[in-house]
């Protein structure tokens, strides 16, 4: 939690601790109020966060820029699909499904890391696209000679959560409070994401952390200091990985339908654009990025788009289009005006500002 | 064997496109040590400003061969253009930054001129209209269109013409200087600055006729064409040796005739189970397979042939 001492009296910061706790419990029924929609909005915000998370691991700790992340998303999803549906009758519980989720796409990010990780940055980048690409073509066709994925069709009816009689899904009402399926999965997810950021915390000053920041910072320095590089990135991206795959298992729960379709290119540059505009390698940094990204473009969905009907009589730009150019905008701008992100990590501030003024 | 040399003639021709544009990439490589990520979208918008201008004409009663010519005009001016306002806002002020900074630009920059694409010219797949007769020729059991020969010969004529660019005259010693040594090649008094955006635009230009030389072969131009094909065109690139013009050349064509052979005969070869809809595959697995064994490409030594 260091760099995040805003209040500089410990009560106060405990406090603020508090507030931001009870805003996050109260979000889902302040959204449910607005719609459904928003709810599960900010389920898949979580998501994101997830994501970033996950991808901030590769990107912003260990400095090797990876544009496939989303592969290991789809395996995560798929792995839960297939082994959660009536695709082959398979119903295991969530609890094991996501684990395996995990150690698969771990399993993708070792195979892939292992052969790629000796290149340098901007081929690494290149080759990781290539491999998100080439998931994606094996997703689409591996529905014959034996039909495993079903193809561009994708994977239906897939289970949600559920704990014995307890299912994710539906609407429950407890003391008059109407707990919908996707507020039941707010908390749920929530209760992950706190997990993974302490994880995540954990990490980053550990000796496995520390290892990363040294890899970035001077590969040549850390391997004369003893550290296994090659080891040691292998490590970020099966890290990365896992984070990866087990919120595409999530994913899959939630929507209950998957297809080759969610895990195109430019969803990896999504989760790109969030690490790098809340701040590569700064853990709240990342999930104010995810955050804001997440929220920001559906706001416009909602304000943007009832304003050109009134405008001009018909919506003239999709609100689909207005995201993606702000996600452009927001790599592009913010590596020219603020590299570090919006809440820049200490040392990436240092060593991105000082380099470019060199 | 019919099939086998339809295969070599139809990699010939998209190789020669993946060549163009693989020099694009190649150029850039060399002379700043960049991977320009948004080459691919400089294609696409070649293509599509070309469909435009070739819709337009189309009902006229210009010969074909003019229109396509006038399509050409269109986009290459718009293209080297593009490719002068990218290197200007989006690479020159992060010169000096880390590897990382460029290269995430670059992603920023591509994802933008993709959507402004699909603004401009809608998230359909463009068709061309078929002005050009489907002349073609019988050569031993194979069939050769006219469109192909046009592209085949296109290729080599731009290929050829930026070879005397780059050895021929002071433009092209400039690059070669600046690609070795940016420094010393500034106090040899060559303007670094111009230098490098002139890279920028010769590659954008040749990006143009190949985007042009791709409309009229598939038929098609869409917003999201750029990625793919530069992605491939970029394995050439790497599959010669990047930074090497000859190497991007010999790359391109081998990386298509590879693609098209495995296209022909993947069915054949593993019983039908991989058909040829993984034909996109392999480029990468060429790209993974010479990243692994030979980063520096085929062609990767001789440093000093770097334009």
């Amino acid at each position: 939690m260091r760099g995040v001492n805003i209040f500089a009296n410990p009560q106060a910061k405990w406090l603020g601790v508090a507030l931001i706790a009870i805003a996050l419990i109260g979000l889902p029924f302040a959204l449910a109020s607005v719609g459904t929609a928003w709810v599960r909005i900010a389920n898949l915000a979580i998501l994101f966060v997830f994501l970033s998370l996950g991808l901030n691991i590769v990107v912003g700790f260990a400095g090797l820029l990876d544009l496939g992340y989303i592969a290991f998303y789809a395996v995560g999803a798929y792995v839960y699909a297939l082994l959660a549906s009536p695709h082959f009758n398979l119903h295991l519980p969530f609890w094991v499904i996501l684990p395996i989720g995990a150690l698969v796409a771990c399993l993708f990010g070792v195979l892939l890391g292992a052969p790629t990780l000796k290149l340098r940055g901007d081929y690494l980048a290149i080759v990781t696209l290539g491999f998100g690409e080439i998931v994606r073509i094996f997703l689409n066709n591996l529905s014959q000679p034996v039909n495993i994925t079903n193809g561009p069709q994708g994977i239906s009816r897939i289970d949600p959560f559920r704990f014995g009689a307890f299912s994710f899904s539906q609407s429950e009402s407890v003391l008059g409070l109407v707990f919908s399926g996707p507020i039941k999965y707010y908390y749920l997810l929530l209760l992950l994401l706190l997990l993974a950021i302490v994880v995540n915390l954990r990490l980053q000053h550990s000796r496995i952390g520390r290892a990363w920041e040294a890899v970035r910072e001077d590969e040549i320095a850390a391997r004369a200091m003893g550290i296994n590089t090659t080891g040691i990135k292998l490590l970020a991206f099966a890290m990365g990985a896992s984070f990866g795959g087990m919120a595409g298992g999530m994913f899959a729960a939630i929507q209950g339908f998957i297809s080759p379709e969610s895990f195109v290119l430019v969803e990896s540059v999504m989760v790109l654009s969030m690490v790098v505009l809340g701040g590569m390698g700064n853990i709240w940094g990342v999930v104010l990025g995810a955050v804001l990204l997440s929220f920001v473009p559906e706001l416009l969905r909602y304000t943007v788009e009832p304003l050109q009907k009134a405008l001009f009589g018909r919506s003239i730009i999709e609100p689909e289009v207005i995201r993606m150019l702000l996600f452009g905008l927001a790599l592009v701008l913010m590596m020219l005006y603020r590299p570090a992100g919006l809440l820049p990590s200490a040392v990436r501030k240092r060593e991105l500002t000082k380099a470019a003024t060199e | 064997m019919d099939i086998f040399l339809q295969q070599i003639i139809n990699g010939l021709t998209l190789g020669s496109v993946y060549a163009v544009v693989a020099l694009g990439y190649t150029m850039v490589y060399g002379i700043i040590q960049l991977i320009n990520f948004a080459h691919g979208e400089v294609v696409m918008i070649g293509a599509m400003v070309a469909f435009s201008v070739i819709t337009a004409l189309a009902g006229t009663a210009l010969p074909p061969v003019l229109i396509v010519f006038a399509g050409i005009l269109a986009a290459v001016p718009v293209c080297m253009l593009l490719g002068y306002a990218m290197e200007r806002i989006a690479y020159r002020p992060l010169r000096g930054a880390p590897r990382l900074a460029p290269l995430i630009t670059a992603i920023g920059i591509s994802i933008i001129l993709q959507h402004m694409a699909l603004l401009v010219w809608s998230r359909n797949p463009l068709a061309f209209p078929q002005i050009i007769p489907l002349a073609s020729f019988e050569v031993g059991g194979a069939i050769i269109t006219g469109v192909q020969i046009a592209i085949i010969l296109t290729s080599v004529v731009m290929m050829g013409g930026l070879t005397l660019l780059v050895y021929r005259t002071k433009l092209g010693i400039a690059m070669r200087a600046t690609s070795q040594n940016p420094q010393v090649a500034g106090l040899m008094g060559i303007d670094i600055d111009r230098i490098i955006a002139f890279t920028f635009i010769v590659g954008a230009a040749l990006g143009a006729v190949a985007g042009v030389m791709v409309g009229t072969y598939y038929g098609i131009a869409h917003y999201s064409m750029g990625s793919l094909l530069g992605l491939k065109a970029f394995s050439a690139a790497v599959l010669g040796g990047i930074g090497n013009l000859a190497g991007a050349m010999l790359g391109g064509i081998l990386l298509g005739i590879v693609e098209a052979l495995a296209a022909g005969y993947i069915g054949d070869l593993t019983n039908n189970v991989f058909g040829s809809n993984y034909q996109d595959v392999f480029a990468f697995l060429v790209l993974i397979a010479v990243l692994v064994f030979r980063p520096s490409g085929l062609l990767g030594e001789r440093v000093g042939d770097r334009a």
